[in-house]
């Protein structure tokens, strides 16, 4: 079996998978559904990890080659093909691993629904166009990909489409997604102007040629053409990876079932949009001003989102919020060209922000679908594996050594401290602010559902448990009175305790390679004056020593902090939280309200396209130009009228015409 | 015999079906009428097939011409030929004739034989305006196919017929009236109907700016460009489904066709010097529009928006002078005659259940016809330009022409990426997602065979060519390249002004 077949077999074995799954599911039984989809994206794990091997072992050179001539027009060719490189190696593993763990979580948290085989069958799409997404070695392939992604994450953010919050979370989704997708298109249509191919290996090769060119789009602003380009691509992983302010639509992804949530909304689609920068170093690298704006939206992202997940009482909003900070420190790291470092957190995230997602579906399931935190409480006696788990996620996310977690952040850190990127500073206060809240959030909530006081059990007033199986719809289910929760079953703690490996030990073991060794490769740019892990690099003496000198920094001390004033907050004085609300209630206001984001965006945009829709076609199509032509057509029909009248039919009439006539006639011949 | 007259097969096979439909059919006899028209669409669509298997690729001329004198004192000529841009459009046409034969199967019950007979006999005129290569012929069946569409949507169409009939006969005759002026000017100046002598005259900057005005006003109609463009809305509201298909699918990609085959080759210097106010009349069909079709409460009307600003995409491709440009507008042409005749046809399976068109009365569709909310989902991402499906190769092709061109027509162009999906999905949301609302909703029963059987063809055509658009471009290459090197040179006399 040649390369490229093993290749091909990575993205085609899930589709194969989701297209039998998706046309035959309802007439197949309910295992083939999972069977099947499993035994795909498990070969495809496999398969992906045998690549990666190969590749870091040098035993396979990168692969760059096409599969098929898409389309040819004049003399541009589309292709799709694949680019087979350390980076996209490596994102094939987290991709096939996390989206194996979901798939497996899957069959516990699906159990009882109505769309089981569905659920698979857009899981598995997903994954092949995730990808699809990863092994592009071109742009046309890349938003191909990227826009397909956009579709599975809308078709399952609306997965109950019977709930109005979920088809309403979709749309905007989607909605917001193609403003971001709007600009990378843009991007795009401007690389095959001036560079004439689609192709990454061409465009980056000559791209640095392209250094003094500049456009001049709008009359008297010249701007670099690098730039305009760099800036239109990322405003699609804005769109795609959240970004403030395109972010608004992730919080309300949590609609979806939590599966998805940790694996599109959290492990790997948001996270397209870092990779696709880092992918894209040779053309950031060329342009400072880019990566300036890169930096401060990852930058303001890291931080305003942060604030956000104190306030949260959903469990899964909670995580959500976290997922917008971490993009944004991912963000961060790539504007000061560390977009090894970027990844590595990308990976690190991927782990244990799935762990959390899917320990926060372990949760919910023990629940009884309910979600809020202030329900929960003392949930550690009785879920022991989701507990464990959930604190070596948390602790990984706030950034405590050894867990992964700690050496990715305080890389980024470090990185952006040293940078000279016009925007570090207010970066790194940025994220230096952002471990404190972090810490603070992470442990809120381990504190709020495992520890103190159950405040579970309570029956509200709609409450109804009995049709459960055939209706997911009821957001609040919830325990009955007395009833005790249950740790999950095993297809839901094996994925959690698999997750929690990578979460403790992925980051010593790969801190060295991926940030200060030859890990990627050629796959990643980077110019000498911008190579800030260069720089930390000089000082690096292996992981331990790593963490012992981070462990006199201040970003651990503030996540210690962090943690503490959980700790004295939600478990020592639980009755300060709200005191503390009551105080500062106008800035809770904002905070609850996100920043007024959306209010703005539903008022601005959503009203005021329909304002103007309503305005032309009320006034534009119906009054002017409708009023024209019918108006038209009256005044030739009065006008047919007026002169119908002289066809009167009476002879008198057309007697007295012929004399006028006659007359008129004469007397011109004699006047003449 | 045959190999020699493909293209006449093509035309008089549907109609002379269509007569034997007229003839045998009748409303006592609705089974045998039907199999009859079915028979006949197929036997239709299979006499076009050759039009691409005889097809050579590299030849960017007109093929399988045939040429016969008809009135030879003013030198007119029956004579056909096909390129690159027509056989598409004719196997586009001979395949929608099926699906729409089948669509009105037991939904159509009074005068079924006249239906049938007229989308037969509307399918070989149709062919005829994309073969002839005779300004008269061409004008005949210009002419000739408003009116089985007239009789369509005036005999089977809504209550408000009347209005929308003469609203569309008026529009479309009145453009194509100055289109006959300009055919005998041509004449004058040639003394042939000939197309190639047309498209090689000389002429001046003056006479090429009246004559593509006189074009203009035909072409633009029937696209519809904006603001010619109201007609269209009517139109589909009171046509029946088979109407709006045959319309939506066929009959808008004629206007288009008219500026490739006519305005442009034959007023070359005229289309350059109006580039600039097409790509803006565009634009406005793209932007405009788009927020008219956000705002509309009835469904047909939605798609009809959508099919205007759609159209816009062809005109931009057309007019931007470059290869991408013109051929994602006939790719654009194609697709969306898939697209948009399923939408169409979508709209027809509810409105036949329900018997109402307005948004308003539907929610929640999914939950009794998921598989019919399979195919619309489908459809409606395909028509908000997903990459996968055809909907987004045309609009890609377009978008990343426009930007070579102007990077702010590129911009504008893009907006739809945006728009094309709110208004799309904003009415998919609405018609298929969430709880069941209405009672009559709850009742829906899910599609029959007949009805799977068409949208499960077009979801094929739409994926497949969304995943492998090569077999279009392949056909377009030679043709439009010819086409766009005619359009560089100049045919006023002396050269260049």
């Amino acid at each position: 079996m040649g390369m490229k077949t093993i290749y091909l077999l990575i993205p085609l074995l899930p589709l194969f998978a989701a297209v039998v799954v998706g046309l035959f599911g309802r007439k197949l039984p309910r295992s083939t559904a999972h069977v099947l989809t499993i035994a795909a994206v498990a070969v495809s794990f496999g398969l992906s990890v045998g690549v990666l091997l190969d590749i870091l072992k040098g035993a396979a050179p990168p692969f760059n080659d096409t599969i098929y001539t898409w389309l040819t027009s004049g003399n541009i060719r589309f292709e799709v093909g694949f680019l087979i490189d350390q980076l996209s190696a490596m994102m094939m593993v987290v991709v096939t691993f996390v989206s194996l763990m979901v798939h497996i979580y899957t069959i516990g948290y699906m159990r009882d629904d109505p769309g089981y085989s569905r659920f698979f069958s857009y899981i598995s799409l997903f994954t092949f166009s995730m990808l699809m997404l990863v092994m592009s070695n071109n742009f046309m392939q890349l938003f191909f990909g990227w826009e397909a992604v956009g579709l599975v994450s809308y078709l399952l953010i609306g997965f109950w489409f019977k709930r109005p919050t979920a088809i309403y979370a979709n749309l905007k989704a989607f909605l917001v997604n193609r403003v971001g997708d709007f600009g990378f298109l843009l991007g795009i249509g401007l690389i095959l102007y001036c560079f004439e191919s689609l192709d990454y290996a061409s465009v980056f090769l000559v791209a640095p040629q392209f250094t003094d060119v500049t456009v001049t789009l709008i009359p008297g602003l010249e701007w670099s053409l690098l730039t305009v380009i760099c800036i239109l691509l990322f405003i699609g992983a804005m769109g795609k990876s959240a970004q403030v302010p395109l972010h608004v639509w992730l919080p309300d992804s949590m609609e979806g079932p939590t599966p998805i949530s940790a694996l599109i909304h959290a492990a790997t689609m948001v996270t397209a949009g870092i990779f696709m920068v880092a992918r894209m170093s040779p053309l950031y690298e060329l342009s400072t001003t880019a990566l300036s704006f890169v930096l401060v939206i990852g930058a303001i992202t890291a931080l305003l989102m942060a604030f956000l997940g104190i306030i949260q009482n959903d469990i899964k909003r909670v995580v959500a919020y976290s997922t917008l900070s971490q993009l944004g420190y991912m963000t961060v790291a790539l504007g000061v060209s560390a977009y090894s470092a970027a990844i590595f957190h990308l990976m690190t995230h991927a782990f244990f922000k799935a762990l959390l997602f899917l320990g926060a579906g372990s949760v919910i399931i023990a629940m009884h679908h309910d979600q809020d935190l202030r329900r929960m409480g003392g949930l550690r006696k009785y879920l022991p594996v989701t507990y464990i788990t959930a604190v070596i996620g948390s602790l990984a996310l706030a950034g405590i050594p050894p867990f992964a977690g700690f050496f990715s952040k305080d890389a980024i850190i470090e990185a952006v401290g040293v940078s000279h990127t016009p925007g570090a500073g207010l970066a790194y206060f940025a994220v230096m602010a952002g471990v404190f809240v972090t810490a603070f959030y992470s442990f809120r909530l381990l504190f709020l559902a495992f520890h103190g006081k159950e405040r579970f059990g309570h029956a509200h007033e709609e409450h109804h448990d009995d049709d459960h199986s055939d209706d997911h719809d009821d957001e609040h289910h919830g325990l009955a009175p007395g009833e005790k929760p249950r740790e999950s079953p095993w297809v839901v703690t094996l994925p959690l305790i698999l997750l929690a490996i990578p979460s403790v030990i992925a980051g010593l073991l790969y801190i060295k390679p991926m940030l200060f060794g030859s890990f990627f490769g050629n796959a990643i740019t980077v110019r000498p004056e911008h190579d800030v892990l260069q720089h930390i690099g000089t000082e690096f003496h292996g992981w331990f020593e790593f963490m012992l000198h981070g462990m006199m920094q201040l970003p651990f001390w503030l996540a210690i902090a962090g943690i503490a004033s959980a700790w004295y907050l939600y478990l020592v004085r639980p009755d300060f939280p709200a005191a503390i609300q009551a105080q500062f209630h106008r800035i809770y206001r904002v905070l609850d309200n996100k920043y007024y984001f959306d209010a703005f965006y539903v008022k601005f945009f959503a009203g005021g396209a329909r304002c103007v829709g309503n305005l032309l076609w009320k006034i534009g199509d119906v009054q002017i130009i409708d009023g024209f032509v019918n108006g038209l057509a009256h005044s030739i029909g009065r006008f047919a009228g007026e002169i119908r009248r002289l066809q009167s039919g009476l002879i008198y009439h057309y007697a007295f015409a012929m004399i006028i006539g006659a007359l008129a006639l004469l007397t011109w011949f004699m006047a003449r | 015999m045959f190999e020699s007259h493909i293209i006449s097969l093509s035309i008089w096979v549907p109609i002379v079906a269509g007569v034997f439909v007229l003839v045998l059919g009748s409303d006592s006899r609705p089974t045998l009428t039907r199999w009859l028209a079915l028979f006949g669409s197929i036997a239709g669509f299979i006499a076009t097939l050759p039009l691409y298997t005889h097809f050579d690729m590299s030849n960017g001329g007109f093929q399988m011409q045939e040429t016969y004198a008809w009135i030879p004192v003013f030198s007119i000529n029956y004579h056909l030929g096909v390129d690159g841009i027509a056989v598409p459009l004719i196997l586009l046409t001979s395949f929608t004739t099926m699906i729409v034969v089948i669509a009105g199967w037991e939904v159509i019950q009074k005068r079924v034989a006249q239906y049938m007979a007229a989308f037969l006999i509307m399918s070989g005129l149709m062919i005829g305006v994309f073969s002839a290569l005779d300004g008269i012929l061409f004008y005949m069946f210009w002419e000739a196919m408003l009116i089985p569409m007239f009789l369509v949507i005036g005999v089977w169409g809504g209550p408000n017929r009347v209005y929308a009939t003469i609203k569309f006969f008026l529009y479309t005759l009145l453009g194509s009236l100055l289109m006959l002026v300009a055919f005998i000017y041509l004449y004058h100046q040639t003394h042939s109907f000939e197309i190639i002598d047309f498209h090689a005259l000389p002429l001046s900057l003056t006479a090429q700016m009246l004559i593509f005005g006189a074009f203009f006003m035909a072409f633009a109609v029937k696209i519809p460009m904006w603001p010619v463009h109201t007609w269209l809305p009517d139109a589909h509201v009171e046509a029946p489904t088979g109407g709006s298909v045959v319309l939506a699918a066929i009959m808008l990609k004629l206007g288009a066709y008219g500026f490739l085959r006519y305005a442009m080759p034959i007023a070359p210097d005229a289309a350059q010097e109006l580039a600039m106010p097409m790509i803006v009349l565009s634009l406005i069909a793209v932007v405009y529009i788009a927020f008219v079709a956000l705002v509309q409460q009835d469904m047909k009307k939605l798609i009809a928006y959508s099919s205007i600003s759609h159209m816009g995409f062809v005109t931009l491709g057309l007019f931007i002078f470059n290869p991408l440009g013109m051929e994602g507008g006939i790719v654009q042409m194609i697709s969306h005659g898939f697209v948009s005749g399923a939408l169409f046809l979508c709209v027809g399976v509810l409105y036949d259940r329900v018997h109402s068109r307005q948004i308003a009365d539907y929610g929640g569709v999914v939950n009794t016809m998921p598989v019919f909310a399979a195919f619309a989902v489908l459809f409606a991402m395909a028509n908000a330009g997903l990459p996968g499906t055809s909907g987004f190769v045309g609009e890609f092709m377009v978008i990343l022409g426009a930007i070579q061109a102007n990077f702010w027509y590129g911009f504008c162009a893009a907006i739809t990426l945006i728009l094309g999906a709110a208004y799309t999905l904003w009415m998919v949301k609405r018609v298929y997602f969430g709880g069941v609302t209405h009672k009559h909703v709850a009742e829906l029963l899910d599609l029959n065979k007949r009805e799977f059987l068409i949208l499960a063809v077009l979801a094929v055509l739409v994926i497949g060519f969304g995943v492998y658009p090569q077999p279009i471009t392949e056909m377009t290459h030679a043709t439009v390249n010819q086409l766009l090197q005619h359009l560089a040179l100049s045919k006023i006399p002396g050269g260049a002004p």
